[in-house]
């Protein structure tokens, strides 16, 4: 019989080993999976894992790492906070979308003029859109107590509609032919979110993501605030007792996990994806919530998690094209990964003992 | 009826990391009342929970009128005639009496006919309940007496009761110790749990007194003092508190017209609050738990906020301030939860040092946590009060009860507040611990601090306070110097015994 004992101190060495041995045992499940598709398991995450970073297309597949990577690692740093003080923004898609339209608007606003402000400006709209759309389920829930989880999620499918609106109607391109879609911003160079240095990959999103997760770290680390965020998701009466608001906590937490997916949203729109277009969103908002929780909530782990998640999606399209693996099993892959994590995590809080059964 | 109803010799139970219960021997004898003293973590509760089958012992082994007793359940061990009143109760709140009596039952009669027994039971045995009100309305009294018939009338041969009277007023200990003295007349052997020893002095034949796990004696309660009894229990000559002579000066704290709504759809409404304490006075708050005293704690804290006037520290108006504000001007609290109210648990106590003391400790610029200057105080409250931890980066939760309490305690103690409101100061804490918490209350009183200590612990209330006051459904009563005060006086103000004087004495017009 198989008994779960709580650990009187969470092990510290496991915090920091499990999400190793989930990747390990991912990759073992999922090499079952691949075979019973008839694919050879080796082959299958070796595509996944090895060919991105070192296979003979590697040069171009490296800076998708970061160009993948970026919006996640952006996106998860702002959804940590919440979920850390058991605020939880599951709308960050929306927030994301919001923030590319409200971006894209901006520096459309100005075409075509020239200037090296619009781009400022259109980083600032971006963090507006997502905030404001964040802000609905943050003051829904301060005045009326709605649920932000439902309220956050609903508000995706209505940014969802409104960028298919947008596509086809104010943001349109007018030399597009009748085609849906806004002007390429690659192609309007104040407004393109162009890669700082040629060939890596590294656009302004990246260089965010890495200051959000230095900032994130001060802030949850060295920072009251970060220490009240921490506070009220372990234990919400004694954050109250020790004078945490939690009306202003709620509207930083959500404000700021809005205002970043906005940017994200923002810089892909810009750089990457070039134009508002109806498919824009691919789910990184919801993605990025895997990542977050990948990276145990803790800044340095997101970066990790968000490369790692950024390398499966770059790796599982590999091996679709190259070994024709469905779509659906790249997926069902990813999943295994979460599932693992979560579950292996138990075993920093608890240990597991071996009863024998019926012993008197 | 005489002979040994059940042995118990060289019971062994060992838990990873601490053996609860090491080589224990004891008999009890048929239609005694036998005590089970010890503190917390003495192993009380380990040897009981073998006794009722929920918890199979290592080694050593269990006599039942001479046959092999090894309940492998608490079915077989029912079956036996073992029944159990808990200290937590297990009722359903929404369900009524009988409903809830009929739930632990094997095979229950039809409702009418239960209700009938239940209410024959309850006369015969001066418990009055009535089989058809809600669980949910019943006070902890009552729920406990619904707990007890259930056991009734399985018609067990040993009764076990788990610190019975922690949810009684006075007077409600008084009928209880008369249905229990009644049973022990009818032949019935009661295990009675408890570490009050003056209640135990009263009631039981027999006490066996457990220390780590193990039997260090035992005594004829009537015939040993309870001082006696308590180094038993602690291995040690206790400290008894002393107070200075009383000087008592200014007013500190006010608190006038206080009524609250609470916060929890099962809280308890404070209605119009008046009380004062002074420098240097240490008010004590009785009262049967659930009657406003998390409520009070929270309206003083500054967690639930009223109209400014309604609470005055030093002629200030607090009563809109949040707890960090009334931290500033020397309102400090130490909440009866310990683990998720007064601390994180999972926070080491580092972090826990911060959560009250940023204020007073200024331990933050600009926001910026000075977590040197944390820790430094997190080491002086563990070293001040003697915390036993390996160490300051330790969880909370890696505390035992009473070292945690001493380290909440000690936080608030040591920013030397102006007003120091506590409740439970020593719940669930050993006796060495709790004479030094109450020690360190009283030297800061004598330095010129207001005390408001809420306790459901009269002797604690007694020892430390200068006046007493209790509170009932939200009210306060008069306040009244302690010094003098009967029990009898205490009850009343507790909020008398509910009405159980009455099936006491329709008993006694039967007979």
């Amino acid at each position: 019989m198989i008994k779960l004992e709580k650990r009187a101190q969470p092990s510290r060495t496991l915090a920091l080993a499990t999400p190793v041995i989930a990747v390990v045992i991912t990759m073992i499940a999922g090499g079952l999976l691949f075979a019973t598709l008839g694919k050879n398991p080796i082959e299958a995450i070796s595509t996944i894992f090895w060919e991105p970073l070192f296979g003979e297309f590697a040069f171009y597949y490296r800076p998708q790492l970061l160009v993948k990577g970026g919006p996640l690692i952006l996106i998860a740093i702002g959804l940590s906070l919440g979920f850390r003080a058991g605020i939880w923004n599951i709308g960050a898609e929306g927030q994301y979308i919001m923030g590319a339209i409200c971006g894209a608007g901006a520096g459309l606003a100005f075409y075509p003029m020239e200037s090296i402000f619009i781009f400022p400006i259109m980083i600032i709209a971006g963090a507006l859109g997502g905030w404001i759309w964040a802000m609905i389920p943050a003051l829904l829930k301060v005045k009326f107590g709605t649920n932000e989880i439902l309220v956050s999620l609903m508000l995706v499918y209505v940014a969802e509609q409104l960028l298919a609106s947008v596509s086809l109607g104010l943001l349109k391109n007018p030399e597009g032919f009748g085609f849906p879609g806004s002007r390429n911003l690659q192609e309007y160079a104040s407004a393109h979110n162009a890669e700082l240095i040629a060939g890596t990959g590294m656009h302004w999103g990246v260089l965010f993501a890495f200051i959000a997760v230095i900032l994130s770290y001060v802030l949850l680390n060295k920072h009251i605030l970060g220490f009240n965020i921490r506070l009220t998701g372990e234990a919400p009466r004694a954050a109250r007792f020790a004078g945490v608001n939690p009306t202003r906590l709620i509207l930083f937490c959500l404000g700021t996990s809005g205002a970043l997916a906005g940017l994200a949203g923002m810089f892909e729109v810009s750089g990457p994806a070039g134009q508002v277009s109806i498919d824009f969103g691919v789910g990184y908002g919801f993605t990025a919530i895997i990542v977050a929780f990948l990276g145990r909530l803790h800044p340095v782990g997101i970066l990790l998690a968000g490369l790692l998640m950024a390398l499966t999606y770059i790796g599982g399209e590999i091996a679709q094209s190259n070994m024709g693996l469905p779509a659906a099993a790249i997926q069902v892959f990813q999943g295994m990964l979460l599932f693992f994590l979560l579950a292996l995590d138990l075993l920093t809080n608890f240990r597991i003992r071996l009863a024998v059964k019926g012993a008197a | 009826m005489t002979g040994t109803l059940l042995s118990i010799s060289g019971l062994t139970k060992a838990y990873p990391g601490v053996v609860a219960n090491d080589t224990v021997s004891f008999d009890i004898q048929e239609g005694e009342v036998h005590a089970l003293l010890g503190e917390n973590g003495a192993g009380k509760s380990t040897l009981v929970k073998m006794i009722y089958g929920l918890v199979k012992p290592d080694s050593g082994t269990m006599t039942w009128r001479g046959e092999a007793f090894a309940p492998p359940e608490p079915k077989a061990a029912r079956a036996s005639g073992v029944a159990m009143v808990f200290q937590h109760f297990s009722l359903f709140d929404a369900l009524n009496v009988a409903e809830n009596v009929a739930l632990g039952m094997e095979n229950p009669p039809k409702m009418r006919d239960l209700a009938r027994k239940i209410r024959r039971v309850s006369e015969a045995y001066g418990l009055p309940l009535d089989p058809n009100r809600t669980v949910g309305d019943l006070s902890a009294g009552e729920r406990q007496r619904v707990e007890i018939i259930r056991c009734l009338l399985q018609d067990p041969k040993l009764l076990i009761m788990d610190e019975p009277t922690s949810v009684l007023t006075p007077q409600e200990v008084e009928i209880l110790f008369k249905t229990l003295n009644k049973l022990r007349s009818e032949g019935t052997s009661i295990l009675y749990i408890s570490h009050k020893l003056e209640e135990i002095r009263t009631l039981c034949d027999h006490a066996t007194i457990l220390r780590l796990g193990k039997n260090v004696g035992e005594c004829v309660p009537a015939e040993t003092s309870a001082r006696d009894m308590a180094e038993l229990m602690v291995g040690d000559t206790l400290q008894t508190p002393t107070r200075s002579t009383e000087k008592t000066g200014d007013v500190m704290l006010d608190v006038s017209g206080l009524s609250l709504q609470p916060t929890s759809p099962f809280g308890t409404t404070l209605k119009n609050i008046h009380f004062t304490v002074k420098a240097g006075e240490i008010l004590g708050l009785g009262g049967v738990a659930g009657n406003g005293q998390d409520e009070l704690l929270a309206a003083l804290s500054g967690e639930s906020t009223t109209w400014p006037d309604a609470v005055k520290v030093k002629g200030q108006d607090v009563g809109h301030l949040g707890p960090n504000a009334r931290r500033e001007l020397g309102i400090l609290a130490a909440p009866e939860e310990r683990l998720g109210h007064a601390a994180a648990p999972d926070m080491s106590l580092v972090e826990n040092a911060l959560l009250t003391g940023m204020i007073r400790k200024n331990l933050t610029s600009n926001g910026f946590v000075d977590w040197s200057g944390t820790t430094e105080f997190a080491e002086q409250v563990i070293k001040e009060f003697d915390v036993r931890t390996p160490g300051s980066d330790r969880a909370a939760r890696s505390l035992s009860g009473g070292n945690l309490q001493k380290f909440v305690i000690g936080r608030e103690v040591l920013q030397s507040p102006e007003v120091l409101v506590v409740n439970q100061p020593t719940w669930g804490v050993d006796a060495a611990a709790a004479a030094s918490i109450r020690q360190s209350l009283l030297d800061l009183a004598a330095g010129g601090a207001a005390i408001v200590c809420i306790s459901q612990d009269l002797d604690e209330l007694m020892e430390i306070s200068d006046r007493f006051g209790a509170l009932n459904e939200g009210r306060m009563s008069d306040i009244r110097p302690a010094a003098g005060l009967t029990i009898d006086e205490i009850g009343l103000m507790m909020g008398g015994a509910h009405g159980m004087e009455v099936a006491h004495s329709n008993e006694g017009a039967e007979a």
